[in-house]
């Protein structure tokens, strides 16, 4: 692993994130890494529409939209990679006959999307408390053509690369949640490609856990009935 | 819910959905008192574990209650909650109210206090009413009534006239949790009436729209201050009225 992490470059691209930019939808981030960044809005549980409703479960649904134009078809390939990854993660069983929606708007697109669109996902949706499992974290790395991982490429990196993987990990027992990959590369690049992103996620799990900490240190200070009480009984 | 004694960690701290909050403590004592666990929002069982399924602050009280904090936007319905709702639709046999949930919710004509055939309540639609949830689950329709188990309005019914706003379910928490300051400083100031529904909604009305904006305004500033803040803020507030 240490030998992987040496010749390869297994950095992320400094991670930010703000929640609760959006004041009318339920939830919302602006996630970047690097330059790439997402702006997140999810709303839920949420009236469904009837042809889509589900009996027994919430319906997830994710819409990508692009800086410039319309979504064509690897946009709707993207949405689907991400619709699967965030049903995964949401007990859509506690909320029956409704819709979570999650909408991404595209702000800079600078490489690695897709794990940034995940990841920014994941924190709208702990912003606006959708019932879930555990936390997912996505990351992208790209073969480049000398044979090197570069973990969280940029877009001119991706361009370079010969082969470029797409990995999402859940917080709980680090399993692979999503696998997905574009170009040509041999089983053992797989396993370093896997063993190298599941490292970083960790990384991303840890800046998860800062965040939402700080966002919600002002509600550990004033939303405590038990504190209040206490410093009553001082006084 | 459970009959064994568990191990909570984390209290009063910040914990993410899939944290194991609490494991069943194993020992071959005989448990002499056998405690009720009682798991509010934002926590699961999950075989021998206490899991929490949302991000937020865990609280617990008198070691029984354990429930997760957060400061959530979407109502989700629960039963004997007093909520705000808007007439949206008028059926055969009820009103449909929104209550900002992801479903409507059904009153009927006759669930007000001393509602008959021929003489009940007449609402229009974009009318409020503040009322209580009488069946919700995840389900079924939800069901407000206006009148409490007995029978009596007992401050529930239409709502006439005045300002309604939405607001986060974090401070409506805060309005109505009876060490609660801002209403208690602002009625020492202003005359006014409030309803605050559990979903997020509150009602003020006042003599004039004035003091009512300015009320509102108080109520929405007041959620991250501390009891001297809002003293300083209201007082300010109502001076400037009086320029």
């Amino acid at each position: 692993m240490a030998a992987a992490s040496s010749q390869n470059s297994v950095n992320l691209r400094s991670l930010s994130c703000e929640l609760g930019l959006l004041n009318k939808t339920d939830g919302s981030a602006l996630f970047s890494h690097g330059n790439t960044s997402m702006m997140v809005g999810v709303y839920g549980p949420a009236e469904v529409r009837l042809n889509k409703e589900i009996v027994d479960k919430a319906t997830v649904e994710v819409v990508f939209r692009p800086k410039t134009g319309i979504p064509g078809c690897a946009e709707k390939a993207m949405e689907r990679l991400i619709r699967n990854t965030c049903d995964s993660t949401i007990l859509t069983t506690m909320h029956p006959r409704s819709a979570m929606t999650i909408v991404l708007q595209e702000v800079c697109n600078d490489g690695s999307l897709v794990s940034c669109c995940i990841n920014g996902a994941c924190m709208a949706m702990l912003n606006a408390g959708f019932p879930m499992k555990y936390l997912v974290a996505a990351i992208t790395a790209a073969i480049l053509s000398d044979g090197t991982i570069c973990t969280d490429p940029t877009a001119k990196q991706e361009e370079e690369a010969t082969a470029i993987l797409t990995f999402s990990f859940e917080s709980v027992n680090k399993e692979v949640v999503l696998s997905s990959s574009k170009g040509m590369f041999t089983v053992e690049q797989y396993e370093t490609c896997l063993l190298v992103s599941c490292d970083c996620a960790q990384k991303i799990f840890n800046f998860y856990k800062t965040s939402i900490t700080r966002v919600l240190s002002k509600d550990v200070k004033f939303m405590d009935l038990n504190i209040a009480k206490k410093s009553k009984e001082v006084e | 819910m459970a009959d064994h004694s568990y191990d909570f960690h984390f209290v009063n701290e910040v914990v993410l959905p899939g944290d194991i909050v609490a494991e069943k403590v194993k020992t071959k004592q005989i448990v002499v008192k056998k405690i009720k666990l009682k798991l509010g929002p934002g926590l699961r069982m999950d075989k021998d574990n206490i899991i929490a399924y949302k991000c937020g602050v865990l609280r617990e009280k008198d070691s029984t209650m354990f429930w997760i904090d957060n400061d959530q936007k979407r109502y989700i319905p629960v039963k004997n909650d007093k909520v705000v709702g808007i007439v949206t639709n008028r059926g055969g046999e009820s009103y449909q109210v929104d209550i900002g949930s992801s479903m409507a919710s059904a009153l009927p004509f006759l669930a007000f206090e001393g509602a008959t055939k021929k003489n009940k309540p007449q609402l229009k639609i974009g009318d409020l009413v503040y009322g209580r949830l009488s069946v919700a689950n995840k389900d079924m329709e939800a069901e407000l009534v206006c009148t409490d188990t007995n029978g009596k309005a007992n401050g529930m019914g239409p709502l006439k006239d005045g300002f309604l706003f939405t607001h986060s379910l974090g401070l409506t928490r805060k309005l109505l949790n009876p060490d609660g300051a801002v209403l208690k400083v602002l009625g020492k100031v202003f005359s006014f009436e409030s309803t605050v529904g559990l979903n997020g909604r509150t009602w003020v009305n006042s003599n004039s729209s004035d003091h009512t904006i300015l009320i509102v305004n108080a109520i929405e500033q007041s959620e991250y201050m501390t009891l001297s803040q809002i003293k300083q803020n209201v007082h300010r507030l109502a001076e400037g009225m009086r320029e």
